[in-house]
């Protein structure tokens, strides 16, 4: 489409942390990027709002009919955490995203106000894109862009693979995955 | 209007001592960066935030240390919450004096807490008045400079006619 709708065209990134002030930075961060943003307060609102809190049961069953497709309106590019928060850490909700087979391609980036080299290797080995140190600045949310795009790829691949299997997949994924992205809209 | 270049000066010379003096980091200045014609209110709102989080963390400081049998790792934790908060923003000295505080804590040395806790609270007091000093500040040039604007306006239109 010519002139593009650009709500729908925004990544849509979930950042959560535990400190409000926190949270009003990462916000402005990214909505400065032009991302659209949900803030969450803690690990399980997050879980809750992606749909993984039931799954905790069922994590061996088929996704195609589970709660997760009831979220099928809430899309999320990126997951952005602070790693110390009380209950389920960032670390916690790093481990839960991975282990959902609807949710492990999502870039997860962790945050933290401190440099503990065993944290962040830990983190980095259970599959988190990046760790940012706080306070976290604009060079870091920059940083964000390329895990965007390249997931963005990824999504038009599978796409073309399956799109002649997995109809009703197709139809929940359709409205983000049909047109070709690369456009001057989602450019900073 | 010469006014307007007084204040300005003085804005600049009172915001320059405040780097220099330590009351406020190169994150101060990523705050303001921040802020734009569609956020024009960011820098205060944040800082709204802060002293409002950190009267509550200053007062559950209080409490978690005058407790009968003191609780570090509670302590601890509210400081890690200030200690982030004021970095976050940029208030260095209050920042620094967390960490202090946090090393105290990890020592379990009660008496060490509460003298450094006096002292997290006097810096934290400190840096507050000077950041509303500093809006105070600004808004009294914004005024200044609205009414030079007007004023100049004002002029122009009445010399074209």
């Amino acid at each position: 489409m010519s002139g593009g709708v650009t709500t729908e065209m925004k990544f849509h990134v979930l950042a959560v942390d535990d400190s409000i002030i926190d949270r009003k930075l990462i916000e402005r961060l990214l909505k400065t990027s032009s991302y659209q943003v949900t803030v969450m307060e803690s690990g399980v609102k997050a879980l809750e709002y992606l749909g993984l809190l039931d799954d905790e049961k069922s994590n061996t069953k088929s996704h195609s009919n589970s709660t997760t497709w009831n979220q099928n309106e809430i899309q999320v590019n990126m997951i952005i955490t602070d790693y110390c928060m009380p209950g389920i850490t960032g670390y916690d909700l790093l481990r839960k995203i991975k282990e959902s087979t609807v949710l492990k391609d999502i870039p997860v980036v962790i945050m933290s106000s401190e440099n503990v080299p065993s944290r962040i290797n830990s983190c980095l080995e259970h599959g988190a894109e990046d760790f940012f140190l706080k306070p976290v600045q604009q060079s870091d949310v920059n940083k964000l862009r390329p895990h965007l795009m390249r997931e963005k790829e990824k999504g038009k691949e599978n796409q073309f693979n399956s799109i002649n299997k997995r109809k009703p997949i197709e139809e929940c994924l359709s409205p983000d995955r049909t047109r070709i992205r690369f456009n001057n809209d989602l450019v900073a | 209007m010469e006014i307007v270049g007084q204040l300005q000066k003085q804005y600049v010379e009172f915001s320059t001592s405040l780097y220099r003096e330590g009351f406020l980091d190169e994150q101060f200045i990523q705050l303001q960066k921040l802020q734009d014609e569609s956020n024009p209110d960011f820098v205060v709102e944040v800082v709204s935030i802060f002293f409002e989080d950190s009267e509550k963390l200053i007062n559950d400081l209080a409490t978690a240390i005058q407790q009968q049998v003191v609780d570090f790792k509670q302590v601890d934790a509210h400081v890690h919450q200030f200690k982030g908060s004021s970095s976050s923003i940029g208030a260095n000295r209050v920042k620094n004096m967390c960490i202090a505080l946090r090393s105290f804590c990890d020592e379990k040395n009660l008496d060490g807490c509460l003298r450094c806790l006096q002292q997290v609270k006097h810096e934290y007091f400190l840096v507050k008045n000077k950041l509303e000093t500093l809006f105070r500040g600004i808004s009294h040039l914004k005024e200044n400079i609205d009414s030079f604007f007007s004023f100049l306006i004002h002029h122009f239109f009445r010399r074209k006619k």
